[in-house]
């Protein structure tokens, strides 16, 4: 059986999805931020394999851009997340973070 | 081996100009310790960096107007006057937003402005990129240099636990939009085989796509990420949280330079990249106007919080925008762009009046503005007019603004939505006049039931008799002069948003 690039792609969309799905019924604010990554990873994987298959090299550097936005983001997100702990103590659930609403 | 892409630096010498300003105020920040000149020779810095970053937008407007529009960079920015004119709305409320700061940063508690500033520069910076941004790539790479910022600056009152949570909600969603958004460019970038928005206009004049589901696709996710970012309904539910979490002078920036850099994005990926394709988005874009206005409207009628009030009215000024792009055509786009400028004064000045009424552990529910108008006759003023401007009342500019967006959708003959618009335009003004209704007159009708901190008795807004500072005091008037001047003698800022056309 031969592994051609639509494969990589079917790959790509299921990841996206488990991301998708993970970020909007997880509750862990930590796991969240892994979905969200697993979401942009998903894109660089498909990006790679247009890549390939467009014979351009465009679909390359667009991993490079979003692996730097993904680290920034993701020390932002820490940040945010660390603060929200230190405040209290208790632990940083989407549950517990339900003062605002309506 | 291929050649680095010149540069032409007139193109991004605004960008330059913050990022220098930028290097140089965390250099001033970090060399300079525990000075009581440092926040304000930061902010001094802040404006003059603005204010070049002002003049060359000038300059380049006047070069678009003269020599015509082009793109530079390998063609990743676009210089036209579209780009330009947003470029002047974002750098107009980021100094805005920069003035309120000073004093309300004093009151509140939060001495260390540096950060504050430096972080609000950095997302001037992605705004002004995403402007002109004529490769997806740069739109995804300035969506998330404007919005990261912007997590921190809503969770900047670490001790306020409103603030902390709208900044995590933010930025949850707000990253769960840009990888949607991202994975919609994957795709783009799959069928037709470039990320250069003239580039992906030129494959689908040229070539009929056998099988258009991955465009389609990338296309429809690219509009729900771009969708988040203007706060469209149904992606609008980050919105509220941010809004109320986040310090006043950061509100009313997001409100209305988020907003125009995003509806920038959003109409040149649609208009230049994915014309071909317009009878597909058209509904689309159609259902995302009638969501928006619909439930931003009923929902803003709901809030007892001010500022959750005016988020959800945010919402729905999202709304009355889509209309123009709905209408796809140039007055929908030049009415967007009015609209945008204009909403932009006038949220600006609404939130300023906040940040001036503003005390440590800001709250600002409705019962804490009865009896404003006797204590503070001025500010409740300023905030009247702002409000009557934002609810549409003649001889404001909203009421222009609204105006404006319903010709273009009578031009494009979207019957349907046009009376969806004027309706919520209707619902919209019994909010604003339920705020003034409480400034005026005192109390509410309903009391009771429980307030967002918990604590019982909200403290009354504006009772401590603390003066306005100069900064504060030139945004207001200036928000006032210019809602009402435009609103009474248009022409002027109507011809410019005409003017500011795409370059494709």
């Amino acid at each position: 059986m031969r592994v051609t690039d639509t494969w990589y792609l079917v790959v790509g969309a299921l990841l996206f999805s488990v991301g998708a799905a993970g970020v909007l019924l997880r509750r862990n604010v930590l796991v969240i931020l892994m979905c969200i990554e697993l979401m942009l990873n998903a894109a660089n994987l498909s990006f790679v394999t247009f890549a390939r298959r467009l014979d351009d090299v465009t679909g390359q550097v667009a991993v490079f851009f979003v692996l730097v936005v993904a680290a920034a983001e993701v020390a932002v997100g820490l940040a945010i997340v660390v603060a929200i702990f230190r405040q209290r103590r208790r632990g940083a659930t989407a549950d517990d973070v339900s003062l605002l609403r309506g | 081996m291929r050649a680095v892409p010149p540069i032409h630096w007139p193109a991004v010498a605004p960008v330059a100009a913050l990022g220098v300003t930028v290097v140089v105020a965390v250099m001033l920040r970090s060399l300079v310790r525990r000075s009581a000149w440092v926040d304000d020779a930061v902010i001094a810095l802040t404006l003059v960096g603005l204010a070049v970053a002002g003049g060359f937008v000038v300059v380049q407007w006047r070069i678009v107007r003269s020599d015509g529009a082009y793109q530079a960079v390998a063609g990743a920015v676009a210089v036209d006057g579209f780009a330009v004119f947003v470029a002047g709305v974002v750098l107009a409320a980021a100094a805005a937003s920069v003035l309120l700061s000073r004093s309300y940063l004093r009151t509140v508690g939060l001495a260390h402005g540096g950060e504050y500033l430096v972080l609000l520069l950095c997302s001037t910076i992605g705004m002004l990129v995403m402007a002109g941004a004529n490769d997806l790539l740069v739109v995804f790479v300035a969506l998330e240099v404007l919005s990261i910022p912007l997590y921190l600056l809503t969770a900047f009152d670490r001790r306020r636990r409103a603030s902390l949570e709208g900044g995590m909600k933010y930025f949850v969603l707000g990253s769960f939009a840009s990888a949607v958004f991202l994975y919609g460019v994957a795709l783009t970038y799959g069928a037709t085989g470039s990320t250069s928005l003239p580039g992906v206009a030129a494959f689908l004049a040229r070539t009929t796509l056998a099988e258009s589901g991955t465009l389609l696709a990338g296309l429809m996710l690219m509009l729900v990420g771009l969708g988040f970012k203007v706060a469209a309904v149904p992606f609008h539910t980050w919105v509220p949280d941010a809004y109320q979490g986040a310090p006043a002078p950061v509100t009313g920036f997001m409100a209305s330079a988020t907003k125009a850099a995003a509806f920038a994005a959003l109409a040149r990926v649609l208009f230049t990249g994915l014309d071909a394709y317009r009878s597909d988005w058209r509904p689309a874009v159609w259902a995302l106007a009638v969501l928006t206005l619909v439930v931003g409207n009923l929902a803003a009628l709901a809030q007892r919080d001010v500022k959750r009030l005016l988020a959800y009215s945010s919402v729905a000024h999202a709304g009355f925008i889509l209309i123009g792009i709905e209408a796809a055509n140039q007055r929908g786009r030049a009415a967007a762009l009015f609209y945008l400028a204009t909403y932009a004064l006038m949220v600006l000045g609404t939130f300023g009046v906040l940040a001036a009424l503003a005390r440590r552990g800001e709250r600002f529910d409705l019962e804490c503005f009865a009896g404003l108008g006797r204590r503070r006759p001025v500010l409740a003023g300023v905030l009247t007019v702002l409000l009557l401007a934002q609810a549409g009342v003649p001889a404001t500019s909203g009421f222009v603004a609204k105006l404006g967006v319903f010709q273009a959708a009578a031009q494009a003959r979207s019957w349907a939505l046009l009376v969806v618009g004027v309706l919520a335009a209707v619902v919209g003004v019994a909010y604003y006049l339920r705020v003034l209704l409480v400034m005026y007159t005192g109390a509410e009708a309903d009391g009771g039931e429980g307030t967002a901190e918990g604590s019982p008795v909200p403290p009354a807004l504006g009772a401590a008799p603390v003066g306005v500072d100069a900064g504060t005091g030139i945004v207001l008037a200036v928000a006032v002069a210019v809602t009402v001047w435009v609103g009474v003698a248009p022409g002027g800022l109507l011809d410019l948003a005409e003017r500011a056309r795409l370059l494709f």
